[in-house]
């Protein structure tokens, strides 16, 4: 087998060496009863050209995002991801170090997610952020339990324009208490959640722009929670988005999550992405996952280490404020990378391309007979309503190569006021003759 | 000094100025804050109009302040930092518990095929067969190695395996009438994730002793048991290396008794192809693909963390899953109307660790898994053999599974610190092992060599460490407590940096 290094030869000495006259020997310990006692029915070892035909026909059967026009977004977004860093994420010392418990010889690691933190607090305008979550939506979750910690109540208000996944992640987390309220989805973004916050509410929990594009006033929400002592949350599914919206710090939120999926990683099926997490400083103590805390080694030289572990599982154990461990490094690595390549300049450049792509699909949609789009306003993703049912129109479309979207009814099959409703998305890779593809086709399946 | 006919010098010069450290090829890098500029970008993008904005009110004002690097500028940043990074692809790995194992390049390969990356989880379910059929075929060959008949992929790595499993057997009493049972049996040694995981949930943590031999006494978790007992998380082989002998007798127990038994598979690869964590029982077990199954821990994630479920719990597995409809793969992506707990992530799990596990599934075989758990349990041996003359072992009269786990008995009345040791391992070119847990041993050393090491790297690395334990014992104290003197930084001031923490870099005045 072409990744175990031992001969025959060289096993025969080390078994010598431990003074056994076999490997079974060494698991002697396993009673007989509990050991497999035939090979189990599996494949044999495989050459990696006969591995490489496997997993080939298995891609070959998806129809792959460059494979023809593309509007799919609802939470994961194909962007470009420069060639640099996918190159960069592949060298050994990034992709196969451990999480940095040696800081010594973990510097490379531990800058970078310094500089991540630095950047993630800079993009949501807050002022600390920490080394990544597992995504967007286990952020948001953690974000809930977090001001619960910092409040000592238990309300949490919950928007209808939260992502629906999102929405079913928070219920899973807090199966145990009824302090979740979730109002209902609200497809046109203009649902008052601020008459509900009163004393007993810990956080209000807000996406924008949220599920079906709709940007939201930030700094009346952050007023209203403040007023009562209750948190803001806001949760932003595209982070490219703060490009070009304000930062919902500057409005005054007090935990910002995201999914940072837009910048480096590509969609993937839907993973591995990175979630993000910022909050003020004073709140630290109360934060889950890892933390990297800048300082001095012996000689007074400036170094980096993974720091305030005491909130952590590994130190605190059942009192920790998490119980996450391996995070999502590599994809905050990959994240970093793209922004520092986009910088300002490219990331406002960036975030302008998108919405003005989605501007000029929104234009196109709009002239199709039977679609009207719902959206006042919106960054790079917006929803349509149809005449129709919408999920066997997009079908037809993707049977046709044309992936037009996230008919709401996939995720919200329930609502069946909603089962018309289709959320697209565009971005830099969406070009003029990908708008006119749908436009006739979505034209010709409406009539 | 002689020169050659060019005048230039041919031989070296005395050095005047004492040891080279390799300093030129590992240059500090200063932060991304100090060499960037916001006027710099490494991206080309055309200047677009916007004839009409849809942003209402919510266009950004505040500053970005995120400096930007051109390309070259991006990969002399991005290299230098790399190069002050230790990695399994450099040097031996011997971070016990963590499973530090070669990671295929193939795996990337694959990852990066546009079919598998360059989908959207919510595309038709029609148009992306072959990604559910990865998942599913991944699944197959995990239920295959532990014989269960369910497996949760979603879980996007160990801890939150741990709560999907926690979750399921949550909602398998709520469903069977045992709500009241509050308690968690967790032993001492086990990892802080099981703990953190049970409270979590609400449970009540009761820690279970352990043998002076290392294993879970029996005994103790008898003793445990009441109708209040929801569940115990134990790890198997566990966290001192050693395999549970008794694991049945504990499952039988813990079922008896109306519980369930969560394991910790942190440990698979001692195991995969050995023996079957259904066969012993188990109701849940996550297992770390990070680890066992060649996923790379890119610097501390991402990873995945599957949980395969025993019958009892099957029905409370999380959406979503993937259902098998004559030739067609289907999605089920809602709870309602099931007894599913729910949903632990958006999206479907962790899918370029699944394409990177399957296919080092595929490339070892059943056979080849197999030969890996061997190699592994053999390599630990002799590591230990090896070792065991001079480094004390506080459970070391039996075999070890795939790690050996050392206490600093061995350096009583040295001065030099478990720490101390490990610091000074980076001086002679190696990562140290993971110290301090388990924490039912003092100073603890747990050492795992994984099947990836030849028996060259196992000699040199048994060398080193002999070599040091004699200084130490020598009295050499000093070589230990002031290292590391050879990596890019002294050691690092931690107690400081959690005094008054500074998470982001702020500009000068
Ligand atoms: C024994 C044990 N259990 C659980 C975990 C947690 O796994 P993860 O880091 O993937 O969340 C680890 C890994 O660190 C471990 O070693």
């Amino acid at each position: 087998m072409r990744y175990l290094p031992h001969s025959e030869a060289d096993r025969a000495k080390m078994l010598a060496t431990i003074g056994v006259k076999s490997t079974q020997e060494l698991f002697d310990v396993i009673p007989d009863a509990l050991k497999i006692k035939e090979p189990l029915d599996l494949p044999a070892t495989s050459p990696e050209y006969a591995v490489e035909a496997h997993m080939q026909a298995l891609a070959g059967k998806n129809h792959t995002g460059g494979d023809g026009p593309f509007f799919v977004g609802a939470g994961a977004y194909r962007h470009h991801v420069p060639a640099s860093v996918d190159h960069l994420i592949q060298r050994s010392e990034w992709l196969t170090a451990y999480t940095p418990y040696q800081p010594e010889i973990s510097q490379g690691t531990l800058q970078m997610l310094f500089e991540f933190q630095t950047q993630v607090a800079h993009l949501t305008g807050m002022e600390v952020a920490n080394a990544s979550m597992y995504d967007g939506s286990t952020a948001a979750a953690e974000a809930i339990l977090m001001a619960r910690r910092i409040t000592r109540r238990q309300k949490i208000i919950v928007s209808g324009g939260l992502h629906p996944q999102y929405r079913d992640v928070l219920k899973t987390y807090l199966t145990r208490d009824e302090g979740l309220v979730c109002r209902p989805p609200n497809r046109q973004g203009t649902a008052r959640i601020i008459d509900e916050v009163d004393e007993t509410v810990a956080a209000i929990l807000v996406q924008t722009p949220d599920f079906f594009g709709h940007l939201h006033d930030i700094e009346a929400l952050a007023n209203a929670a403040h007023e009562k002592g209750a948190l803001l949350i806001v949760v932003v599914t595209e982070i490219l988005a703060l490009g070009i919206i304000e930062a919902p710090g500057a409005f005054g939120a007090d935990i910002v999550v995201g999914e940072g999926q837009s910048l480096g990683n590509p969609l993937g099926f839907g993973g591995p992405y990175v979630g993000l997490m910022a909050t003020r400083q004073k709140f630290i103590r109360q934060m889950p996952g890892r933390l990297c805390g800048e300082t001095l080694d012996a000689q007074g030289k400036r170094g980096f280490v993974l720091t305030l572990s005491t909130r952590e599982q590994h130190i605190r154990r059942e009192k920790a404020t998490s119980n996450i461990c391996t995070n999502a490094g590599l994809c905050a690595l990959a994240f970093s990378i793209h922004l520092s390549l986009l910088g300002e300049l490219g990331l406002k450049k960036l975030a302008r391309i998108n919405h003005a792509n989605a501007c000029k699909l929104a234009d196109a949609l709009e002239n199709v007979p039977g679609v009207s789009v719902l959206n006042k306003t919106f960054f790079n993703e917006f929803t349509i309503r149809l005449n129709t049912r919408a999920a066997p129109v997009v079908q037809a479309l993707a049977d046709r190569g044309i992936m037009a979207g996230v008919p709401v009814s996939r995720l919200l099959p329930d609502e069946g006021e909603l089962s018309d409703l289709i959320v697209l998305a565009a971005t830099e890779l969406t070009s003029d003759e990908d708008i006119a593809a749908l436009v006739s086709t979505l034209t010709e399946e409406l009539s | 000094m002689s020169m050659n006919q060019q005048g230039r010098p041919t031989g070296i010069e005395n050095s005047t100025n004492g040891s080279c450290e390799g300093a030129a090829l590992l240059p500090m890098e200063p932060l991304l804050f100090e060499i960037g500029a916001t006027d710099h970008s490494g991206v080309d993008l055309p200047d677009v109009e916007l004839n009409s904005s849809r942003l209402g009110a919510y266009e950004r004002q505040s500053p970005l302040d995120l400096p930007g690097l051109t390309e070259p500028e991006a990969m002399r940043h991005y290299v230098r930092l790399s190069r002050l990074n230790y990695s399994i692809d450099a040097g031996l790995y011997p971070l016990g518990s963590c499973t530090m194992k070669h990671n295929p390049r193939l795996n990337e390969k694959m990852a990066r095929l546009p079919g598998f990356a360059d989908v959207h989880p919510l595309q038709p379910v029609s148009s992306v067969q072959g990604a559910i059929g990865v998942i599913s075929e991944l699944g197959e060959w995990l239920m295959a190695l532990t014989n269960t008949s369910a497996v949760a992929m979603s879980p996007k790595a160990g801890a939150h395996g741990e709560l999907c499993g926690m979750m399921a057997i949550h909602a398998a009493h709520t469903a069977n009438g045992q709500a009241h049972r509050t308690i968690v049996l967790v032993p001492e040694s086990a990892h802080g994730t099981n703990p953190a995981t049970a409270a979590f949930l609400g449970y009540k943590v009761k820690p279970i002793p352990a043998n002076s031999d290392g294993t879970v006494d029996v005994r103790a978790v008898e003793e445990a048991l009441s109708s209040d007992v929801a569940a115990i998380m134990l790890t198997n082989p566990n966290t001192c290396g050693l395999f549970e002998p008794d694991v049945k007798k504990i499952a039988d127990a813990v079922h008896k008794a109306g519980a369930y038994f969560y394991c910790d598979g942190a440990n698979f690869n001692a195991i995969m192809g050995v023996a079957r964590p259904g066969d012993l029982g188990i109701d849940a077990m996550h297992i770390n693909l990070h680890k066992t199954f060649s996923t790379p821990h890119g610097g501390g994630g991402p990873g995945a963390g599957p949980v395969v479920l025993s019958q009892a719990l099957a029905p409370f597995a999380p959406v979503p899953f993937v259902r098998k409809n004559g030739q067609e793969l289907e999605l089920v992506e809602h709870a309602q109307g099931s007894q599913s707990l729910g949903r632990l992530t958006a999206f479907h799990g962790q899918m370029g660790m699944f394409t990177r596990a399957l296919t080092y599934m595929l490339s070892h075989g059943g056979d080849g898994l197999t030969q890996a758990a061997n190699d592994a349990v053999l390599n630990a041996n002799y590591l230990k053999t090896r070792l065991e003359t001079v480094f004390s072992m506080p459970f070391g009269a039996q075999h070890c599974m795939h790690e050996v786990l050392c206490d600093d008995d061995f350096l009583k009345g040295t001065g030099v610190t478990t720490l101390d040791f490990a610091k000074a391992m980076i001086d002679e070119g190696y990562h140290p092992m993971t110290m301090y847990f388990p924490l039912v041993v003092h100073g603890a050393m747990l050492i795992e060599p994984t099947e990836s090491e030849s028996l060259k790297a196992l000699d040199a690395f048994a060398d080193t460490m002999l070599e040091l334990a004699g200084a130490a014992k020598a009295g050499e104290r000093e070589r230990f407590t002031s290292a590391p003197r050879k990596a890019p930084m002294r050691r690092l001031d931690e107690t400081g940096a959690a005094r008054s923490p500074k998470l982001k870099w702020v500009k000068p005045d």
